[in-house]
């Protein structure tokens, strides 16, 4: 891609006063950082009450998107955000682990028993994840394009054959799943109601959900695991070379992944009240590798400024009514071609890609590391 | 006989028709560092994936510390204490110089997801131990300067340091070296010759690929020689030199003398 000098230089400018802020940011008082990270969290809770000025979104209630779309897709980045931007392993098919989560919290809330929500939660996360180990445990052995293909496939078993059991209700779906109880708060006289009334409860449910699952992601990212992932990602057969067991930290990336998919899902069914299979298609799947990869695959903050993006641009552009689809894959396409490593890249994942790209590859070029080249010189 | 740590016993590696090691017998001792030597294409490397696990030989055994590591899991092979070097440098490009080192380090770390969610002491002592373990090897190879720059980023002696404290901090038995020296210049080469004799001295066991019959000669205590993926000599550096079959392969022979392969 050859670009007009100006726009190299604009980019460089971006780029450097990026870097500036980011090294003013570290060299910051550790109490201060803190500080500043506990003030912008609070305010994302009183994002419903008071949004910025221009953050709104025409036609539909604003707390409604925040907690239909946005929420869920942030979650559902950051699971995929593990397998893909972390360990590299390329996911087409993580619509099928959301399924499984929404499906499980359908069934025993409303299907075929009645659970609270709460306590089909962590039911649904562990079914995802075992489906998360039973698809890994015989894929995870492919590499690159076809472990994308069967994922693929994965995404869509799961869609048609919900569409397929009586047990799951068919094409219909399940419908009356419950919500989360109320939540009513004496001293202050302050009920919580979560319903189709007012979305903010739920906004505020997601957004716990999400900084506790950053909260872990960070640990892990920062610990022995997302080291093994990013020596997998850089050059598998050196990792195992080097000690790594590398199936076995795959196979934890699938079913991290496919955890925080699930949670997503079970999230999602109990908002909207009811699911049936049209609420998973392959598209979804894509939108949410949409996410990861516009926001910069291989960092949380990236995914989730891209699943932001991504459910919450069509909204903001509603005036354009039906066309406004269009103009938001135009949008994606010059963002994508401007900065292919996405938003807010990671730094070695975006040098990674920058350097897979000139060897020819594309953008996910990374995922099929090099052949194996320990033979005979 | 000295204590055999690795031993190859009649290994042969096919490749379709192609037999890159044929009937091959060699052994290393402990303590000891040994030269493999060969021309282009002897089968030296293939002798590395035989016995890290890279290939699965075809057929004879691959014995490690008295037990055979033939078939088993590249992974678990490097815990039981072989770790090895590339004749292509394959550091994980984008991490630091430290982080390359602490992967290796991580080889014989207990902790895994569920430890680093809700990190125990033990999970952030084992943080801080690999830590400072891996810098220490920096600092023995001598780019602790270089701990935080990107591996990629790295002059390419350094990256070939690199790579032997990686393999190192596995905490290997046996330690082999593909080649460390290409592409040094020879006051390189002796200096990192003074360096594989310390590493032995620190009680490594080294077995090591090099072409450049200096250096072999001057640090290995034995050499054993392939052509053609046989094994055609075995012994101390000064008979290798004068053994008429190295000679033969390295210089090649007269047209009317038979290779029977």
């Amino acid at each position: 891609m050859i670009f007009p000098p100006y726009v190299l230089r604009i980019r460089q400018s971006v780029n450097d006063r990026r870097r500036d802020l980011s090294a003013k940011w570290q060299q910051l008082p550790r109490r201060v950082r803190t500080f500043v990270m506990v003030l912008l969290v609070g305010y994302l809770y009183l994002l419903p009450i008071a949004p910025p000025p221009f953050v709104r979104t025409p036609e539909v209630g604003f707390a409604g998107v925040l907690a239909d779309q946005v929420v869920i897709y942030v979650l559902a980045a950051l699971g995929l955000n593990v397998v893909v931007g972390m360990a590299g392993l390329l996911d087409l098919g993580y619509v099928g682990f959301y399924a499984v989560g929404a499906y499980t919290t359908a069934v025993l809330s409303s299907g075929h028993a009645n659970w609270p929500w709460l306590a089909t939660l962590p039911v649904a996360i562990a079914a995802s994840m075992v489906a998360g180990v039973m698809l890994g445990t015989p894929t995870l052995r492919l590499r690159g394009d076809y472990l994308a293909i069967v994922t693929l496939g994965f995404g869509e078993i799961i869609r048609i054959s919900a569409n397929n059991s009586n047990y799951l209700g068919g094409p219909r779906g399940i419908t009356s799943i419950p919500h989360p109880p109320s939540i009513h708060i004496p001293v202050v006289d302050w009920h919580l109601d979560f319903g189709v009334l007012d979305a903010k409860p739920y906004y505020w449910l997601g957004l716990t959900i999400i900084i506790i699952v950053v909260f872990l992601l960070r640990r892990l990212e920062q610990s022995r695991v997302g080291r093994a992932w990013t020596a997998i990602r850089e050059d598998e057969d050196a990792a195992e070379l080097m000690g790594v067991p590398t199936f076995k930290f795959k196979l934890w990336a699938f079913a991290i992944g496919a955890a925080i998919g699930g949670l997503a899902g079970s999230l999602y069914a109990s908002k909207i009240g009811f699911i049936n299979p049209d609420n998973f298609p392959f598209l979804l799947s894509i939108l949410f590798l949409s996410a990861v990869v516009l926001g910069g695959s291989g960092n949380l903050g990236g995914a989730i400024l891209g699943a932001v993006v991504i459910s919450y641009g069509p909204e903001r552009i509603r005036n354009f009514s039906d066309k406004r689809y269009f103009v938001f894959g135009v949008v994606l396409v010059i963002v994508m071609v401007f900065r292919p490593q996405g938003l807010l890249p990671n730094r070695r994942r975006a040098a990674e890609l920058a350097h897979t790209a000139d060897q020819g590859a594309g953008i996910l070029g990374e995922m099929t590391p090099p052949a194996t080249e320990l033979a005979d010189g | 006989m000295a204590d055999r740590l690795l031993e190859l016993d009649a290994v042969t590696m096919q490749f379709g028709g192609i037999s890159a090691l044929d009937d091959v017998s060699i052994h290393v001792d402990t303590g000891e560092i040994m030269g493999l030597i060969g021309p282009n294409g002897a089968g030296k490397t293939t002798v590395f994936n035989v016995v890290t696990g890279v290939y699965h030989p075809t057929a004879g055994d691959v014995r490690f510390d008295g037990r055979s590591i033939a078939g088993e899991k590249r992974y678990r092979i490097t815990k039981r204490g072989i770790a090895r070097t590339f004749q292509n440098i394959r550091l994980f490009p984008e991490m630091t110089a430290l982080e390359n080192v602490m992967v290796g380090v991580d080889a014989h770390a207990r902790t895994s997801v569920p430890g680093a969610l809700v990190r125990l002491p033990f999970t952030r002592n084992e943080e801080k131990s690999s830590r400072d373990s891996a810098m220490q090897l920096l600092e023995f190879m001598g780019i602790a300067a270089q701990a935080h720059n990107a591996a990629r980023n790295l002059p390419y002696g350094f990256q070939r340091r690199l790579e032997i404290a990686r393999a190192m901090a596995t905490k290997p038995k046996i330690l082999l070296l593909d080649e460390p020296a290409a592409g040094f210049n020879p006051a390189e080469k002796s200096e990192l010759g003074q360096l594989i004799r310390t590493i032995r001295d620190r009680g490594f066991t080294v077995l090591l690929i090099e072409h450049d019959m200096s250096v072999v000669v001057s640090i290995c205590d034995r050499i054993s020689v392939l052509d053609f993926g046989k094994h055609i000599a075995d012994g101390k550096p000064a008979e290798i030199r004068n053994n008429q079959k190295v000679i033969e392969a390295y210089l090649g022979v007269p047209s009317d003398a038979s290779r029977d392969s």
